[in-house]
């Protein structure tokens, strides 16, 4: 491993995300005077469970080993730089499904060890967090990260991104998916952005009764993944008798309602708190355009804007892995062979944010 | 409730629109609502009228439900309080349509203020750090302990108050006070200047609560608030975790519960 001649003009670094159902590799440069980022490729590769079901560490872990080497090859010739020129492998620590975590991290040991570049360990909400910062250009925003595993709203303070609210429960994309499997809606492309399409139908914009939980700055949404099955299964019920009822689209819909404006309500309280006025949503549910609709409606009310990204950068991918991954390398931080584990339980603050003021 | 006003033209609620004696002043505003001092009941008597305006990113439904569910739900945590002698303002009317509660305005500062002000009036001892023994001490300790037993007293009736902190506890004016010097600030003798009753205010996120969890993050809150508010009396918390045990029976378990939402943090360790 030798140090990096002061001569370069740019950084360049690969990154491995496996932590769900998506296999991510991308490569990323840094210019190493400004440190502008350049993505150079953003290869991905999603398993696809079929209707009514979700996808398993196994299966799932399975996919990711049998298209490592061809998205890892795919992202190489689309980035048309050679192996010599890259800096450093990064790849996802935690947090995440265990299964599909050791697949990656055993496939980025064996690039670190084939090609002699040293590995980085990478908080995948920081990674999304520093891409989605990256992408939109909000220096200091409070971030909203809203994925099928995590909800938290997110500020940064002395060297740590700061969780000031979070679910207590499930996340909410997990509550979309798994809605999506009672109504048994394609899980392709995503099972969020079909509720999201079949919410568009609701004729009547009638909103069902759902249980709405905020509790301060965090909330919970397993009593009202409950409460719209039930809904769901009285519905089967009255159409089965050919009774008039209401929609799949229209449980689509008050369930976006509902737990949009609970995820808008901590945001807003907790831009208050730190009194900032501009807001970033990272993570696969930020695709969501009503999600983004309802945030900008706030955030216009308090003088700030919404920053989002699209389904390159809100779902997981592998450059938000090798971006967060080469700011940490340039501050000197590397992961050592024998320390390059993961962990399912890896937190938000537990990451030391050197390459911040 | 803690935000000082940001942008100053709101709109108010139409009840504000109505004549008064004096025009209504914004004194704060939060995520939630603002709070507005208005003589429009009486015109000698002001208080206090916390708003929820409605909000446009919000189906209009589910924002009618919540703001009435909000509104209703302060409204009766102050009053079962209020039955019990736990310190809070009286309710005065609701509105839960129109989305306003009425309180009584309670005349004084803000513990934090008040606390801050005694602070920095003393100069500055070589430990920077007040010590509980010294005997001018003596007011700031009796503080505490009113702070003490007020949440004893709250938690005593089954409410957690959700955001305790400095800010959210008014130091009442000693009744002698409270008609010379109208609303003036700072002009008290120094010696009285932490006398007063500690009312309870900003129940926005109360709930009705006998857990020991609920009832240790609301100390737990409080202890954290107060470290970074006022790290110069920061030993002095003990103080009030002491009359908090005398004045609550249930206390010890609370209390042993508190070590172990120290050892965590609020929040719990949960999976990715």
């Amino acid at each position: 491993m030798s140090d990096i001649p002061m001569t370069k003009k740019r950084r360049i670094a690969l990154g491995c995300e496996g932590s769900a159902n998506k296999l991510g590799i991308g490569i990323i440069s840094h210019d190493t005077l400004s440190g502008s980022p350049t993505v150079l490729s953003n290869v991905r590769d999603t398993f696809v469970s079929p209707p009514g079901t979700g996808f398993l560490p196994k299966d799932t872990a399975r996919h990711h080993r049998s298209f490592f080497v061809r998205v890892a090859k795919q992202a190489l010739r689309d980035a048309g730089i050679s192996i010599s020129e890259i800096d450093c492998i990064c790849y996802t620590r935690g947090p995440g499904m265990g299964a599909p975590l050791t697949s990656v991290a055993i496939a980025a040991r064996t690039l670190s060890l084939l090609w002699d570049k040293p590995l980085v360990g990478v908080n995948h909400c920081v990674g999304h967090i520093e891409m989605g910062r990256a992408i939109t250009g909000a220096s200091n925003p409070v971030v909203l990260y809203v994925s099928g595993g995590n909800t938290q709203v997110i500020a940064y303070a002395e060297q740590r991104y700061r969780i000031f609210g979070e679910t207590l429960d499930i996340a909410v994309g997990n509550c979309l998916d798994r809605f999506a499997r009672t109504l048994e809606i394609s899980n392709d492309p995503a099972p969020g952005y079909n509720i999201e399409q079949l919410a568009k139908q609701s004729a009547d914009n009638i909103l069902l009764d759902l249980p709405y939980a905020v509790k301060g700055m965090d909330c919970s949404f397993s009593g009202i993944l409950s409460r719209a099955d039930e809904l769901a299964a009285f519905m089967k019920q009255k159409a089965a008798k050919g009774e008039d009822t209401f929609t799949p689209a229209d449980l689509c819909f008050s369930l976006q309602e509902t737990v949009f404006a609970m995820l808008v309500e901590i945001t807003e309280r907790a831009m208050a708190h730190v009194g900032s006025n501009q807001v970033l949503i990272v993570g696969g549910v930020g695709c969501n355009e009503r999600l983004q609709e309802m945030m900008g409606a706030m955030a216009a009310e308090r003088g700030g804007s919404v920053y989002a990204t699209d389904e390159r950068f809100c779902i997981d991918n592998g450059i938000m892995i090798a971006h967060a991954g080469l700011l940490a390398y340039e501050t000197g931080f590397r992961t050592p062979l024998e320390e390059s584990t993961c962990t399912q339980r890896f937190r938000t603050d537990e990451v030391f944010v050197k390459w911040r003021d | 409730m803690s935000n000082s006003p940001a942008m100053t033209e709101f709109p108010p609620p139409q009840i504000l629109t109505y004549p008064a004696s004096s025009a209504p002043v914004l004194i704060a505003q939060g995520a939630e609502g603002r709070l507005y001092k208005t003589t429009y009941l009486l015109p000698d008597q002001p208080c206090a009228l916390k708003y929820r305006p409605s909000k446009p990113y919000r189906h209009p439904i589910l924002d009618a439900r919540l703001t009435r569910a909000r509104i209703l739900a302060e409204a009766r945590v102050l009053q079962r309080c209020r039955r019990e002698g736990v310190p809070v303002p009286a309710v005065y009317a609701t509105n839960e349509k129109a989305g306003w509660l009425m309180m009584e305005w309670v005349d004084g500062a803000p513990v934090r203020q008040r606390i801050n002000e005694w602070l920095g009036a003393r100069p500055d001892t070589e430990a920077a750090q007040v010590e509980a023994q010294s005997a001018d001490q003596t007011p700031l300790i009796s503080l505490m302990q009113r702070i003490g037993s007020a949440i004893g007293r709250l938690h005593r009736t089954g409410v957690v108050h959700g955001d305790l902190t400095t800010s959210n506890m008014i130091l009442q004016r000693p009744k002698e006070h409270q008609h010379n010097g109208h609303t003036g600030e700072g002009a008290m003798e120094k010696g009285k200047a932490l006398e007063g009753h500690v009312v309870l205010i900003d129940f926005g996120l109360a709930t009705q609560s006998s857990s020991e969890e609920d009832r240790a993050v609301d100390l737990y809150v409080l202890e954290r608030a107060f470290g970074s508010t006022h790290p110069r009396a920061e030993e002095l918390f003990e103080q009030v975790l002491q009359s908090y045990k005398e004045t609550f029976k249930q206390a010890p378990a609370v209390l042993r519960k508190l070590e172990d939402v120290r050892m965590r943090g609020r929040k719990r360790s949960m999976l990715g």
